[in-house]
């Protein structure tokens, strides 16, 4: 189908459904009276019951875990998918087509990029840490942990990316999340609970090492969000890093 | 207050309807990363601090990031595919 | 709440999502109408954060203020928070297919995709 029809045919159809759904948003409470009891009933309750003052975290990791062990398995495969699209064997390396890899940036560019990595490193733990209590928790400080790689990769040359980034360990890290999250549930099966309760004491509201099964399910989702994201970038600089050709 | 979110909220549409319509692909990356900074901005007017912390970190950083990576993978293998049929 | 404003996160969202339509529709490069998904996705964002405020409300995180203070759905706010990580490795997948096609066949325009077989 030609260019100009199929967007022709979008604006007609795509005008009707556009006029039902501003019909239909007309039965929508209006912006800002939010009436439902769900949300107000966990807001009173969660800090008595599960001892966290962070009541999204609260309903991510304890009441609503099961949503979010399936979120995390999603993360998993589109990164297993992304390997195996990506990945490719070792073959041989043509020495004129190595990409030029030297350091482009000054010397004082890259001495004040290494605190800058050093602060990212420390309130990345620091947010995986406090997820229980202020916001953050795992996803959040997967993601900034995994930032602290690719800014050595943006200041220096990829080869300081490939050797934080090129070790097995990463992905026994990834899979040790993944699975460590599904381990806790059934952790709570053996003990005779439903699945992913929280059965580990909940300490008292406002520490640290408080809420049970939170921080501990938070740990493991940042451990696996980390390593999730450094396997994707390593995926698409591979073929850049190693200067490898493709099967003809 | 209502004021300033309804403004954010409009400014967001005006910003998603210029990323769509940018045709050159690496400015559009540079056009999603501003566009993840505002929805940042108006999940902190919505009161979701959580959400936000993920937004500026995924939307700002890692998104536009994989882009790159991918658009510099595909000029990569198109410049090294030119250079070697130049060669034979 | 003025009345002119009783729906405008929905409207919003409303014309965020045809907007990704429609940069999906009309798109010459893949990698362009990836990135129109992901104004797409963010468009439910809006839809669902529009639902869950109060006016008056604060954030529903009690570790300074008493609990019991009137505050702004968690719910939604939980769903979205694992949302918006995930989207960005999705899109890193679709990426990942995007420059397959073009490893194998050279183009990154989905029209002429079409057109070339085996």
């Amino acid at each position: 189908m030609r260019e100009t029809l199929r967007v022709r045919l979008f604006f007609v159809f795509g005008g009707i459904f556009f006029l039902l759904f501003c019909s239909a948003a007309r039965n929508l409470p209006p912006w800002g009276s939010y009436r439902g009891p769900y949300g107000d009933v966990i807001a009173r309750v969660s800090v008595y019951e599960r001892h966290a003052t962070d009541v999204v975290n609260a309903i991510n990791y304890d009441y609503r875990a099961m949503d979010t062990l399936g979120e995390e398995f999603i993360l998993f495969t589109a990164v297993l998918g992304v390997l195996m699209l990506l990945r490719r064997e070792q073959v041989k390396v043509n020495e004129g087509e190595k990409i030029d890899d030297r350091i482009r940036l000054s010397l004082t560019a890259r001495a004040s990029a290494m605190p800058a990595l050093l602060v990212t490193v420390v309130f990345g733990f620091y947010i995986g840490l406090h997820g229980q209590l202020t916001p953050g928790g795992g996803f959040q400080a997967g993601v900034i942990l995994a930032s602290a790689p690719f800014l050595l990769y943006v200041c220096e040359n990829t080869e300081s990316f490939r050797r934080v980034t090129s070790h097995r360990a990463l992905e026994v890290i990834e899979a040790a999340g993944a699975g460590g999250y599904a381990v806790i549930g059934l952790a709570a099966l053996a003990l005779g609970v439903p699945f992913l309760t929280n059965f580990l004491p909940l300490g008292t509201t406002g520490d640290v090492f408080s809420s049970g099964t939170i921080a501990l399910i938070s740990a493991c989702v940042g451990f696996e969000v980390t390593a999730a994201f450094l396997l994707a970038g390593y995926a698409y600089l591979q073929e850049i890093i190693a200067g490898e050709t493709p099967e003809e | 207050m209502i004021w300033v979110g309804a403004g954010l909220l409009i400014l967001v549409a005006v910003t998603g309807f210029g990323v769509v319509r940018t045709r050159d692909v690496t400015g559009q990356v540079i056009a999603i990363s501003f566009y993840g900074v505002l929805m940042s901005l108006v999940f902190f007017f919505f009161q979701a601090p959580d959400v936000a912390l993920s937004q500026i970190t995924v939307g700002a950083v890692a998104l536009p990031l994989m882009i790159m990576l991918a658009i510099s993978r595909m000029k990569y293998r198109t410049v090294r595919m030119r250079k070697r049929e130049r060669d034979a | 709440m003025p009345h002119v404003l009783h729906l405008l996160p929905y409207l919003v969202a409303a014309w965020l999502f045809f907007c990704g339509l429609y940069g999906l529709v009309s798109s010459r490069h893949l990698v362009h109408s990836v990135i129109c998904l992901a104004i797409l996705q963010s468009s439910t964002y809006i839809l669902l954060l529009g639902i869950g405020y109060r006016v008056g409300g604060v954030a529903p995180i009690f570790a300074d203020i008493a609990p019991g203070t009137v505050t702004v759905d968690p719910v939604v706010q939980a769903l979205m928070l694992t949302d918006v990580v995930v989207e960005a490795v999705v899109v890193a997948l679709l990426l990942a297919m995007v420059v397959k096609a073009h490893e194998k066949s050279g183009t990154v325009s989905p029209d002429e995709l079409r057109t070339l077989r085996g």
